[in-house]
């Protein structure tokens, strides 16, 4: 820069004692014998007439002040094919075949893009009307680093066949190598990614916008698609113990996809993901996907209600003998079809079958045949079978419910306690902070510090006692063994106590019922029954909370489900408005 | 120090909103409606996990803090520290001052913490906001006198104070640090607490030595005003302790009656089961206006009403005489009043026979008041009062006897008879 500039500059420098200075381009001084750069900036007295070479040169200035941080440019779809990415890798290490990742989701993913137009297909939409003509023109292969192919080569409907071939792993993915080019933007309202404030803008209804909670969706469609045998349930618990990346994925993504401003509302999530939410996502998904029927669920599929019934019951410590009784409940209320299960998007009324709560709901009622869980007869009944379990020692013995319930009201106590502390002290935030804009960037960096300062000090208060490791993942909360005597396994117990012979078959002791709910609601609202809690006995109120912590969801949720089963199996008594609130029915096999 | 957990609890508890079901006229119940009612609070959004998870970490914290669990205190506080991060401003901005009370009493108590400990925490949380500034370094500056430090903690706190004065820009005194004489010391010391005083806020121990030494030096009126300040100022935060210094002062001033009572009754507002409130039963009962009369007897109830005060002997001597008082002044209306609220379940609070029996063991002198408030209020035929009277003790049969009169006398279950 010149010198003149910074003739008014009249300190000695500190280094060289020299007294000529010149300006730098960020506008502060500088030795121009020794080359020393001070922090002491010109300050722009007259902002009159400033010379155009001058404006020029801030100019520039200003022009490299643009991007706040240099890296890549990307956009927010390709972010969230990353995160996909991640999360197909660690389904993969929980046990999921491969195809998952490479055909059924990498597909889903390129069907959405092309449904959202923004990718595979002629006008992709993008911003300021720019075209991407960048990626028509990239040659086609099947795999995540893949250029987007041409509409025409997702035509066919049938995922089944799928005629791409598998590409070996191990590829890092990059984004689209787009060429860098220039963008309007207001230093206030930015974003790493080059859409992020248009992204969070956009609200096209037809479309349906990529959410995190979305990528899960996703994630579970390509499950159902596999008919693996990880249900809804346990996807979403996979995510809370952090075995899927979710909260703070964006984390992994590689070094040059710098995130900040308007991304963080996209990507930095501070909810966890909720069953009911996914699920209406996961329906909303396929509709918009134009998805065909999925795969049939048969009677050997994981999800049918005969096998995730059996594990169930062994997770919940119930005999094995139930599964008899459930069965039976199963094939009457026709819940066990192939047409019923199968999720079929196309459909008129286009529903997936919710199997995890499906399949417990059957339980519960199951329970209530065997037992009625009045608050009465389960504790009497409870009594013979502890009598007779004194006197006949060396038999198989009697299911006691009374016992069941005291082990399993302490293991589930314990279970909800350690999840209560492990939500409370759970970390939220990221370790590398996210700023909005160049404003904040210092303050958000400088609390970070402060707060992993106060971190590191009181950690080294706390005890280095054994830290809870990582559970390894697995299906099943709650393992019981025979012969443990701290805690009872029931498995092997007998229904002798509860059942009685009636001619050549077997039926309940028990010949009382009562509905969860009397009358459905047919109106507008979305749910057909409501749950209050003490309208119901105590028993009741256990089952439906054990259940429905097993599964992470609402209490509400399980109840109604529950209240839906018993409609079909007595569909007879729900035709007439019946102002009694029990029904005699003697159930046998 | 230990107070701050119990103000934390105490503020917490007032923001509990009990999680219940939204019910309408007719039983029926919306748990839904509960949740989008609980958005109103926040602008329409459904609270964030984030918060739910801080709100969480925060009970646990007192939690642990109550059962003195240290360790498990500073495990959850390393969680919480996530809250100066919240998205939230207004949380953000609250939270240096709970992180600040939770983590001085965590350090004070827990084993492994030192001196340097706690002050390198200090100095961290001095520098987030301002306005914590002042007040940290105080509660910092009684941390090191409680660890004998004075020396440091005077240092300290002169080194704050000059500091912070520099900043709010106060140019009322200077500070002279060569000064070494006693009077010096306390004066400037003083003017440094008068400053400090005018700004909101719990400075208890300050305040006494205040007045103290003003009192000392002669200084009334300036004692005056500085606890009439404390107690009064609106801007300050309840503080029963406030009314008591006032109190203290005045009685030592001889003030007249009338103020002492006014004094004394917001204090019965604020903790209506204070030792403080027999004295101001005393008061009430030798002023002449009828409406202090009947006051007098709402405090006795009042403090009675508290488990702390239940084995009080001079309460209930008061209350029994008081009573028979009243009673003889033909304000039956008042005693009715009074015991309407209370007859479902001070009988068994009080006057139940195990009481009967363990108070008889316990201390005589206080069985029989009790036996003839329980006789006067429930009649000659209740279980306490049955229960003394048949008792034989030399000493107290008299004393029983007259009880038994009284009763027959005065009672409200049939009165006159």
């Amino acid at each position: 820069m010149d010198l003149e500039e910074a003739k008014e500059f009249r300190e000695r420098c500190t280094q060289c004692a020299a007294v000529s200075w010149g300006l730098t381009d960020e506008g502060k001084y500088y030795c121009t014998s020794c080359h020393n750069v001070t922090e002491r900036s010109k300050e722009v007295i007259n902002t009159g007439a400033i010379p155009n070479t001058k404006i020029q040169a801030i100019n520039r200035g200003l022009k490299r002040k643009r991007k706040l941080e240099k890296g890549w440019d990307w956009y927010v779809c390709e972010g969230f094919q990353q995160i996909l990415y991640q999360q197909a890798e660690a389904l993969k290490t929980l046990g999921v075949g491969p195809e998952l990742k490479n055909e059924v989701l990498h597909n889903f993913w390129k069907r959405y893009l092309q449904k959202s137009k923004q990718a595979y297909c002629k006008n992709p939409i993008y911003t300021s009307g720019r075209k991407a003509t960048v990626l028509e023109d990239n040659p086609s292969h099947s795999d995540w680093d893949s250029e987007p192919d041409l509409l025409s080569d997702f035509s066919c409907p049938s995922f089944v066949e799928s005629g791409t071939d598998s590409q070996p792993d191990g590829h890092t993915p990059k984004p689209f190598p787009i060429s860098k080019v220039s963008q309007s933007e207001t230093a206030s309202i930015c974003s790493g990614s080059l859409d992020g404030v248009e992204y969070s803008l956009r609200k096209e209804k037809e479309i349906v916008k990529m959410t995190m909670p979305r990528t899960l969706a996703f994630c579970y469609l390509s499950l159902l698609w596999q008919r693996e045998t990880i249900t809804l349930s346990d996807l979403l618990r996979f995510v809370e113990e952090g075995h899927i990346p979710y909260i703070n994925a964006f984390q992994h993504f590689p070094e040059e996809m710098k995130l900040y401003g308007r991304d963080k509302g996209i990507f930095a999530i501070e909810s966890w993901p909720t069953y009911e939410d996914i699920y209406k996502k996961v329906i909303e998904i396929a509709k918009f996907l134009d998805l065909p029927r999925f795969p049939d669920i048969t009677e050997d599929s994981y999800l049918h209600p005969n096998i995730l019934c059996m594990k169930y019951l062994m997770e919940v410590n119930l005999p094995d003998e139930m599964n008899d009784l459930t069965c039976q409940v199963v094939k009457m209320t026709g819940i066990g079809e192939v047409d019923f299960l199968t999720f079929d998007p196309i459909a008129k009324m286009a529903k997936t079958v919710k199997y995890d709560v499906q399949a417990v709901a059957v339980i519960v009622v199951v329970l209530k045949l065997l037992f009625l869980l009045d608050d009465n007869l389960e504790w009497t009944l409870s009594n013979i079978a502890e009598k007779y379990n004194e006197k006949n020692k060396e038999d198989k013995p009697w299911f006691d419910f009374r016992k069941w319930y005291q082990v399993m009201k302490k293991s589930i106590d314990e279970k909800k306690q350690k999840w209560e502390e492990a939500r409370a002290k759970y970390l939220w935030k990221s370790e590398k902070p996210l700023y909005h804009s160049s404003i904040d960037r210092a303050v958000v960096y400088k609390r970070r510090e402060m707060v992993v300062s106060l971190q590191k000090q009181f950690s080294a208060l706390v005890d280095s006692a054994p830290t809870v490791e990582k559970k390894s993942p697995s299906s099943f909360q709650f393992n019981w063994t025979e012969g443990d005597s701290a805690r009872t396994c029931f498995h092997g117990h007998g229904l002798q106590g509860i059942l009685k012979k009636k001619g050549q078959s077997l039926t309940t002791k028990n010949s009382l019922y009562w509905l969860s709910t009397q009358k459905f609601c047919r109106s507008y609202c979305k749910h057909v029954t409501t749950y209050e809690e003490s309208n119901f006995s105590l028993s009741y109120q256990f089952i439906i909370n054990l259940f429905s912590f097993l599964l992470r969801i609402k209490t509400s949720s399980l109840h109604e489900e529950v209240s839906l089963i018993e409609k079909i199996l007595f569909k007879r008594k729900y035709g007439k408005t019946k102002k009694k609130s029990r029904s005699r029915k003697g159930r046998k096999y | 120090m230990s107070d701050f957990s119990e103000e934390l609890i105490r503020s917490k508890t007032e923001d509990d909103k009990e999680e219940s079901c939204v019910f309408s006229g007719t039983g029926m119940s919306f748990p839904w409606l509960q949740k989008h009612i609980g958005t109103v609070e926040t602008g329409g959004k459904k609270e964030k996990d984030f918060a739910q998870t801080t709100s969480a970490c925060l009970g646990f914290i007192q939690e642990a803090l109550l059962k003195h669990q240290w360790q498990q205190a500073a495990d959850y506080m390393h969680s919480y520290f996530q809250i100066l991060e919240d998205s939230d401003s207004h949380k953000r901005q609250a939270a240096p001052e709970i992180i600040w009370k939770l983590g001085s009493e965590i350090l004070f108590y827990h084993p492994k913490s030192s001196v340097e400990t706690f002050n390198t925490f200090a100095d961290r949380m001095k520098n987030i906001g301002v306005m914590n500034y002042l007040k940290i370094s105080l509660q910092h500056a009684l941390y090191l006198l409680h660890h004998g430090m004075l020396e440091d903690a005077n240092r300290n706190l002169s080194f704050h104070l000059r500091t912070f004065s520099l900043w709010a820009d106060e140019d009322d005194y200077a500070y002279n640090t060569a000064s070494q004489n006693m009077f010096d010391h306390s004066w400037k010391t003083s003017v440094n607490l008068r400053a400090l005083i005018q700004t909101p806020g719990v400075w208890d121990p300050f305040v006494k030595s205040y007045v103290e030494m003003l009192e000392f030096y002669g200084d009334q009126d300036g004692a005056r005003e500085v606890l009439t300040n404390y107690a009064y100022d609106e801007k300050f935060p309840s503080n029963p302790n406030a009314h008591i210094y006032l109190y203290n002062f005045l009685k030592r001033e001889k003030a007249p009656r009338e103020k002492l009572i006014s004094v004394l009754k917001i204090l019965y507002q604020i903790v209506p089961s204070h030792k403080l409130m027999l004295e101001f039963h005393r008061l009430l009962r030798k002023s002449e206006k009828e409406d202090h009369h009947k006051l007098g007897l709402e405090v006795l109830f009042g403090v009675l009403d508290f488990a702390g005060c239940t084995k009080n002997i001079t309460a209930w001597k008061y209350l029994a005489k008081y009573l028979r008082q009243t009673l003889m002044g033909n304000h039956l209306a008042w005693v009715q009043e009074e015991w309407k609220t209370r007859k479902n379940w001070w009988p068994s609070f009080h006057f139940s026979s195990f009481w009967a029996k363990s108070d008889w063991k316990e201390d005589k002198a206080l069985a029989c008041e009790k036996a003839l408030v329980a006789g006067i209020l429930l009649g000659k035929g209740c279980r306490y009062f049955r229960f003394i009277s048949k008792q034989d003790d030399q000493v107290l049969r008299k004393k029983i006897k007259q009880i038994k009169k009284s009763v027959k006398k005065h009672s409200v279950v049939n009165p006159g008879l």
